[in-house]
């Protein structure tokens, strides 16, 4: 290991703030990506240990409010959201498709200035006092009667949106003007269109939210009403604003996951991903069908039946492509050789968990149940399921997979395996009896609730803290490795992708030549050895 | 003419660069169509309930001034069109005074909008500073003035990240142009253009309904 | 020689687009009804039109930049069509 690679160009803290290189831009979002996952656990970790009793012990209501809402922000705009396009696709993007970097390097690093810029913001709005509209900023009580730092934190959201645009963009002309001779649509690694179709909704419905935002600042600060129904304003109007970017954003925090998904699941059973047009086409299909749905979160609110009946319709139709999804995966394994290393664990977890949690969404989607369910814990569990079982899960499977190329060394499998199965575990121990309180009716962003509650309350809070330690533990094992872990081989896994086929980690410009495609993705010959995409 | 570095090494080529940077610049494109869009939607869903107020709220713009910043504005993006198309080393010169030109009518067209702002508070027409209108479509005029000045507002922001873009080219225009920086030149029309299309609807939104009654 | 005139196309089409805003500022004042609304919005999208068209060389750019051009659009239409829907069918 003589020749220099992109971590050892240069070691100056300037090379790396200043640094247009993908492969680093990854890092720093990574790095702040913990930050930011922490600081959301512990707002999530004071909640479960509130909802082990029935009565509100530990924190007040008002500052209750403020915990959920901040985890609920934190997660969803400074973790989910960046979480997998922004460390994992950035890294691996231009090297699946054969490029040397990004189609606009600059933009990529300005995108994580503008990411911390708001972040920091909304850091500050939190620890100057917090916010407690929950982090769907609902009116009329963000604009009129919340006495929180409602327009310090939508700042900070509206900034972050648009490092996520500017992400997005970028995804979207790499992977239409860099791919690498030979490197024709069909022969893209699933990952990388799911990336796309991410990148599609990061950037149509992103802009959306930011004007929503800055219309609740302009009322909130001007005292004007745009949303006040005493001078003839609409809250409901908020409403199709803000879930005209947030449903579609369920769908940013979920098909990266899908798209590292193949990946694990095609190098640990040595096979092909089973009908590879069709899950390719189901990504787009769930951006786009993702934002005709989002009425469905409306059922109770008040809007027109009729909107209500085609919102529903529309979404039942997303189960169609995501279910492709899953029998695909499913089909994949079928009479593979399969290898239950970890990051293979953390595939199968997704697979099983993400069902769940897309089954559950049926439900909701139904207008009947839905008027039951409705902010109801059930409608927590759901989420949770796909973003944490799902999304969580699958960045945990990436990260392990991807670990030797972006690190250059190998970490203990032992512990990676047991973390996995922990996580699993803890996972479910945690939301599993929140569908039970949900069914049974017990409302959610209360802190306090009947007696006869608490039994699965305490449950799930066990299961909290098995899956907070289940958390720390890759900190530690991925830690230690990173530093003193045994030296990786270019392709420890003998999977077939671009990115396996230069050096780890990879030099500066990604490749010392320019490779040239001359296969589909996912190839195994009779030995089940990977076929080079590029050989 | 005398190219430095001639590309990022993610590029095979010049071309390859330059229309990548405008495929670039389409997207960024699409993302501003749905910043505005919101903003249509809550126009269209008031305009809905409050025809009447909202074409009440519509006579009390300034047709004049709305119909000569049209005016303005799409003679400036026929001034950056003509740049584009011209751009050469030999005649760097008058792109430079088009783009001057351009960025000239740019700010007159804020001047103008200023005036009318101006012209508004004295009417009692701001929501939120100052607003007092009687009778029974004082909410849809209310929700009318809150749309125009979000819009126009945001509107005018862009007109000023344009200006500066353009006044920037302007200069190295006039100093050492490159075929670099005729890509710059290309994307930053499209924005200037972009940001025309959208005064025209916003112009056909706000200053055109309930003229033909009272 | 290097050409320093503006090509023909481009005075064209500023000619046509200041022509369009009289046409539609006069057709404004003429009493329509409901119609008034819609020859504003359809003046304003050839407008839109002309400026994308030919200020916006798309006339001269193929398939992918049409797409991403249009995509802004389509997804304006969604945004418009489904936000109505519950609008315009309420009870």
């Amino acid at each position: 290991m003589s020749e220099t690679n992109y971590l050892t160009t240069d070691y100056t803290l300037r090379s790396w703030f200043l640094t247009t290189d993908h492969k680093r831009i990854a890092i720093l979002y990574f790095a702040s990506l913990i930050f930011f996952f922490f600081i959301g656990g512990a707002a999530a970790t004071v909640i479960r240990i509130e909802l082990a009793t029935p009565q509100g012990d530990l924190v007040s209501s008002d500052t209750y409010n403020r915990l959920f809402t901040m985890h609920g922000i934190i997660m969803v705009w400074f973790f989910l959201i960046p979480s997998i396009p922004n460390t994992l696709g950035n890294f691996v993007v231009p090297l699946m498709i054969g490029a040397r970097d990004l189609a606009f390097p600059r933009l990529n690093l300005m995108s994580w200035y503008i990411f911390m810029l708001g972040g920091c913001t909304t850091l500050f709005a939190i620890f100057a006092g917090g916010i407690d509209t929950g982090w769907t900023f609902y009116t009329p009580f963000s604009t009129l009667y919340s006495n929180s730092y409602v327009i310090l934190a939508a700042a900070g959201v509206f900034i972050a949106g648009f490092s996520s645009i500017l992400t997005g963009l970028n995804f979207i002309v790499s992977i239409h003007r860099l791919r690498a001779p030979g490197l024709t649509w069909y022969r893209l690694p699933l990952f990388l269109w799911s990336l796309y179709a991410t990148s599609v909704i990061l950037v149509l419905a992103t802009p959306v939210l930011a004007i929503t935002l800055l219309l609740i600042a302009t009322e909130r600060f001007f005292g004007v009403g745009i949303f006040d129904p005493r001078i003839g304003g609409d809250p409901l109007l908020f409403q199709h604003l803000f879930w005209f970017y947030s449903h579609p954003a369920v769908y940013i925090m979920i098909l990266p996951g899908m798209g590292v998904i193949n990946e694990l699941i095609s190098c640990f059973s040595r096979k092909e991903v089973f009908g590879y047009k069709f899950v390719a086409w189901a990504s787009l299909a769930i951006a786009a069908v993702g934002f005709l749905v989002w009425g469905h979160h409306m059922f109770v609110s008040g809007q027109s039946l009729v909107a209500s009946l085609v919102f529903s319709f529309m979404s039942f139709i997303v189960a169609v492509p995501s279910a492709i999804k899953v029998f695909n995966w499913t089909a994949t394994l079928h009479k593979g050789l399969l290898r239950f290393d970890a990051p293979m664990l953390y595939a199968l977890g997704f697979i099983g968990l993400f069902t769940i949690g897309g089954l559950t969404g049926l439900f909701l989607a139904c207008l009947a149940y839905d008027v039951h369910a409705t902010d109801t814990y059930f409608v927590v569990a759901h989420f949770h399921y796909i973003m944490v079982g799902g999304m969580v899960t699958a960045y945990f499977g990436g990260l392990h997979y991807w670990w030797p190329k972006i690190t250059g060394r190998l970490y203990s499998e032992h512990w990676a395996r047991a973390a996995a199965v922990l996580i699993f575990f803890g996972f479910n121990l945690t939301f599993f009896p929140q569908f039970i309180l949900g069914a049974e009716g017990m409302p959610r962003r209360y802190h306090i609730y009947p007696p006869e509650f608490q039994v699965w309350n305490v449950l799930s809070s066990g299961g909290a803290a098995i899956l907070a330690l289940a958390y720390l533990m890759p900190l530690f094992y991925l830690g230690y490795s990173a530093f003193f872990g045994p030296r990786a081989p270019a392709n420890p896994w003998d999977a077939p992708g671009l990115e396996w086929q230069t050096s780890s980690p990879p030099p500066e410009h990604n490749f010392a030549t320019q490779p040239v495609v001359t296969r589909k993705p996912y190839q195994y010959n009779r030995n089940f050895q990977a076929e080079p995409q590029n050989a | 003419m005398p190219e430095r570095a001639a590309f990022a090494p993610q590029y095979a080529s010049v071309p390859h660069r330059d229309n990548t940077a405008e495929l670039g610049m389409w997207v960024f494109i699409a993302t501003e169509v749905l910043l505005f869009g919101g903003l249509i939607l809550a126009y269209f869903v008031y305009r809905h309930a409050f025809l009447q107020g909202f074409a009440e709220g519509s006579r009390h713009t300034d047709i004049v001034i709305g119909t000569t910043n049209t005016a303005v504005l799409l003679t400036s993006s026929f001034l950056v069109a003509w740049a584009v198309e011209v751009f050469s080393p030999d005649t760097a010169r008058l792109s430079a005074w088009l783009l001057t030109g351009a960025a000239c009518l740019g700010l007159f067209f804020i001047v103008l909008k200023g005036i009318e702002y101006s012209k508004e508070y004295d009417e009692h027409l701001v929501p939120g500073v100052d607003f007092q209108f009687a009778g029974p479509l004082a909410n849809g005029v209310q929700l009318f003035f809150i749309f125009y000045f979000v819009a126009t507002a945001i509107h005018a922001l862009h007109m000023l990240i344009g200006i500066c873009l353009l006044t920037t080219l302007a200069a190295i225009c006039r100093k050492a142009p490159t075929a670099r920086h005729h890509t710059a030149l290309h994307s930053a029309a499209l924005y200037w253009h972009f940001v025309d299309v959208v005064w025209i609807f916003l112009f056909a939104l706000i200053y055109l309904p309930g003229r033909s009654s009272s | 020689m290097t050409e320093r005139r503006p090509p023909l196309p481009l005075v064209g089409a500023w000619l046509g687009l200041l022509a369009l805003l009289a046409l539609t500022v006069t057709l404004a004042y003429v009493p329509l009804g409901a119609g008034n609304a819609i020859v504003a919005l359809s003046i304003g999208t050839i407008k839109a039109g002309l400026v994308a068209a030919i200020f916006m060389e798309l006339r001269h750019r193929s398939g992918l930049t049409l797409v991403f051009a249009g995509a802004g659009l389509f997804w304006l239409g969604i945004l418009l069509w489904l936000g109505l829907m519950d609008f315009m069918t309420r009870t």
